[in-house]
């Protein structure tokens, strides 16, 4: 029996501090999740020049990106973990399957219906939604986050932001958001 | 007033300013409707579009001025170039916005977006396999968009084309007036030889067929006919402008080309 050296895989404290800290980091436009839950933070990673911390962007115009950006950078100043910058990387692009389980369900705790499963895009027809039928392909019979009804119709693809989508509930007559799978 | 620049045209950077500025022409037209949509839905629909679209735009020129020889910003690249530094399609400058009864109306942006979704969405496609990474990073995220932009679009062409005798008329008017403006996307020339050879994106002339099938696919639904091909070539592209791109661009950059460098 050969005795094997033990390896010691040194994980500097900051970065496993820094993803404590992402996680009280906020969404500005859907304060109900942190970057974490969002999964727009993809790494965070150290070298001589301090800390780096890579975050996807959501939508190409999203302009709550920005402010992450500024939220993220003043939440690892707060927490005194030194230098850090954020670093923008586009591929492989965002999806909502990224958003963690934890994260839809505080999503409809917080009256937004979270998105499905994103299905291949080659999928998708062209078009058409109809609107009487409850919403499209991939995320029919949506549930209500008010009165958990599955009669549901979409009102409007495009909502009060570039992720969501308006529904209305037709049993509780409440309109309500849907964050749609992208 | 802010002195203008001008870019040296090189083959990849016009070819990244001609989907670039198409995304940001057609962002500030869409932005017009804001506050004037038909609906309330629509009025935020045709905003967020535009807010895709413009957000496309800045990925497109960042990366186009980086690759520019004197290293250009988004900034400057679209409020301090000229007309024709500008390489836009010219179906995307044509007015047609609420305030633009003369020249279009709703059935004319929801049918030139449908079209130029289409565009955008099939461009898009083959840009996720651009030997630039960062082209391919843009485009896999805008691909996303560009769907639900076609999808959105296109049930309103066919809501509008298949509506009532008014909305139909329209929608005929419409057919007729932006069908040929498609004719120039698709020529060939040595700006998208080099993108093909290079490996950088496709040849706009390799996706004619697939084009006309989609969009031909919605006319149909929409109990529309496409027109017969026009001979009528519009050059946008190599930055020969309509006569309202100029009132566009006096409009888009008055504020930056006033207060140089101003921020919010």
């Amino acid at each position: 029996m050969t005795t094997q050296k033990s390896v010691q895989v040194t994980v500097d404290p900051r970065v496993q501090q820094a993803w404590e800290v992402l996680s009280t980091v906020l969404d500005p436009e859907v304060p109900a999740l942190s970057v974490r839950d969002l999964g727009i933070v993809r790494d965070v990673l150290i070298d001589e020049r301090g800390m780096e911390i890579i975050l996807t962007p959501t939508y190409s115009g999203c302009p709550a990106t920005e402010v992450i950006e500024q939220d993220v950078l003043a939440a690892i100043a707060a927490a005194g973990l030194g230098a850090a910058r954020v670093t923008l990387r586009r591929a492989p692009a965002w999806t909502t399957d990224w958003i963690s389980e934890d994260g839809k369900r505080k999503l409809f705790d917080y009256g937004i219906a979270p998105p499905g499963p994103v299905l291949d895009g080659g999928a998708v027809p062209i078009r058409f939604m109809a609107r009487q039928a409850s919403g499209h392909a991939n995320a029919d019979r949506l549930i209500c986050p008010q009165c958990k009804s599955q009669n549901t119709e979409r009102l409007s693809a495009f909502g009060a932001t570039a992720c969501k989508a308006m529904y209305r509930c037709l049993a509780c007559k409440e309109p309500f958001e849907h964050f749609k799978p992208i | 007033m802010t002195a203008s620049i001008q870019i040296q045209r090189t083959p990849d950077v016009q070819y990244l300013l001609r989907i670039g500025d198409t995304c940001l022409i057609l962002g500030q037209r869409l932005a017009e409707w804001c506050g004037h949509g038909p609906a309330l839905e629509e009025d935020i629909a045709v905003t967020n579009m535009a807010l895709d679209l413009v957000g496309q735009a800045r990925a497109l020129l960042t990366h186009a001025g980086q690759l520019s020889v004197q290293k250009l910003d988004e900034d400057q690249l679209a409020f301090l170039r000229d007309e024709r530094d500008f390489f836009n399609v010219t179906m995307v400058e044509l007015p047609g916005g609420p305030k633009d009864s003369d020249h279009g109306d709703f059935a004319f942006t929801v049918l030139r977006n449908a079209m130029v979704a289409t565009l955008l969405k099939l461009l898009w496609e083959r840009l996720i396999e651009s030997t630039d990474a960062e082209v391919a990073g843009i485009a896999g995220k805008a691909v996303k968009e560009a769907r639900y932009h076609q999808q959105h679009a296109a049930d309103w062409v066919v809501r509008l084309g298949d509506g009532t005798p008014e909305s139909r008329r329209r929608m005929e008017a419409a057919v007729e007036k932006l069908w040929r403006y498609s004719e120039e996307w698709f020529e060939a020339d040595a700006v998208d030889e080099h993108a093909h050879a290079t490996g950088l994106g496709p040849r706009w002339a390799d996706l004619r067929e697939v084009w006309t099938s989609e969009t031909n696919a919605i006319l149909e639904d929409a109990t529309l006919v496409a027109p017969p091909a026009s001979p009528f070539r519009s050059t946008g592209k190599n930055g020969l402008h309509s006569e309202h791109m100029g009132h566009l661009l006096a409009t888009m950059q008055s504020l930056q080309r006033t207060f140089p460098g101003g921020v919010w």
